[in-house]
């Protein structure tokens, strides 16, 4: 059986634009494959292909990107999901293109960065040892702490393809919020603050092309939603 | 309190509630309008000039195009934002949508003051 892909080329060194490429892939007959295994088994013949990846199995987030016009992780996208036909892969949509499916992902970093997505706490006395949540506490960070930080949310969201440097992208909020419901973190207010602008957080129109695509199953817009009615109730 | 507020010129919250609250104004005359075109066999000029001859449908009337003005200025100020990346041009664009927004107003004004 033969599979046809159509792969995104582009090496900023040689080539003036992009294009892409055709490959073929010979394989057992009803056999089912990870489309990262296929980009493998590609590279094998065509060492020039570059993509990246570090896992295989959906925990590192390195290879996300766009197949037959959705993002996902290549590693756990089986190539019988994506459909009959020719499979076009391409590079993380909105990030400027390093080379071939490898995108530039520093915007995407950047407002990562701004969200400070670590525990503050100013507290005089910090525990001794563990710092205890009740199970209630705990709960709250459930679908928050899974994100691996894949970008395909943020990558596939318009808001952020139009304005990656003021709007802070669905992964960013996500872990934005994971931080201020978590029972430790004592920089609420100064979290919002950061927040409270026309861009950072009210960019996001609820299009939730993030909660479609994310490998991981999670709800930036749920997130975001959140953080909004935070910043509101605090303004009223 | 410190926010980047006067980096960013407008208020996101304030934009927020202000997009809402005009916009349920909108739907509600929208409805109005539907429920009176439903429930009127014949539109002549003396029922829809009756219509707008009473006080409580001009003020619900300026309301709306009041609320329209503000919908439209928060929202196109996004989709240029959005689109328009050199600061001159969307300006430029920003200050005509916002007149012709205004024109509506003040062109409704004067046709309800009429009636
Ligand atoms: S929220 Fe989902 S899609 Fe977005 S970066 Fe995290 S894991 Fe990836
Ligand atoms: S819901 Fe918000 S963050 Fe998610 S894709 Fe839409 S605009 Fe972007
Ligand atoms: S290679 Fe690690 S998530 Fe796909």
């Amino acid at each position: 059986m033969m599979l046809d892909f159509s792969i995104y080329r582009y090496n900023p060194d040689e080539d003036d634009a992009p294009k892409m490429k055709d490959y073929q892939l010979e394989v057992e007959e009803g056999q089912d494959m990870m489309v990262l295994d296929a980009l493998i088994a590609l590279k094998e013949k065509d060492p020039t292909l570059s993509f990246r990846r570090s896992c295989r199995e959906g925990v590192c987030g390195s290879d996300g990107m766009n197949m037959n016009g959705k993002n996902g992780l290549a590693c756990i996208t089986p190539l019988s999901a994506l459909g009959k036909g020719k499979v076009i892969v391409r590079p993380l949509p909105g990030l400027p293109v390093v080379r071939d499916l490898v995108v530039d992902m520093t915007q995407f970093y950047t407002q990562y960065e701004k969200i400070k997505p670590f525990l503050i706490n100013d507290d005089k006395q910090p525990p001794a040892r563990e710092f205890i949540q009740s199970q209630e506490e705990r709960a709250k960070l459930d679908g928050l702490y899974e994100c691996i930080l894949c970008a395909c949310c943020s990558s596939s969201c318009p808001s952020f393809w139009w304005n990656p440097d003021k709007f802070i992208g669905p992964a960013g909020l996500l872990h934005a919020y994971r931080f201020l419901i978590d029972s430790r973190d004592t920089a609420t207010d100064e979290r919002l603050n950061n927040l409270d602008d026309a861009f950072s957080v009210f960019r996001c129109h609820g299009i939730m092309n993030c909660v479609s695509v994310c490998p991981k199953g999670l709800n930036p817009t749920k997130a975001i939603g959140q953080i909004k009615s935070m910043l509101l109730q605090r303004a009223v | 309190m410190v926010t980047n507020e006067a980096s960013m010129k407008r208020n996101g919250i304030q934009d927020y509630v202000s997009l809402r609250a005009t916009a349920a104004v909108i739907t509600a005359f929208t409805f109005f309008m539907i429920y009176f075109f439903v429930t009127t066999s014949v539109v002549t000029f003396e029922v829809w000039q009756a219509l707008f001859a009473n006080i409580y449908m001009k003020a619900f009337t300026l309301a709306t195009l009041i609320s329209i003005m503000i919908h439209v200025r928060i929202g196109l100020w996004q989709v240029l934002t959005d689109y328009i990346k050199p600061t001159g041009l969307r300006a430029g664009l920003q200050y005509i949508l916002n007149l012709i927004a205004f024109a509506y107003v003040a062109i409704g004004l004067f046709v309800l003051w009429g009636v």
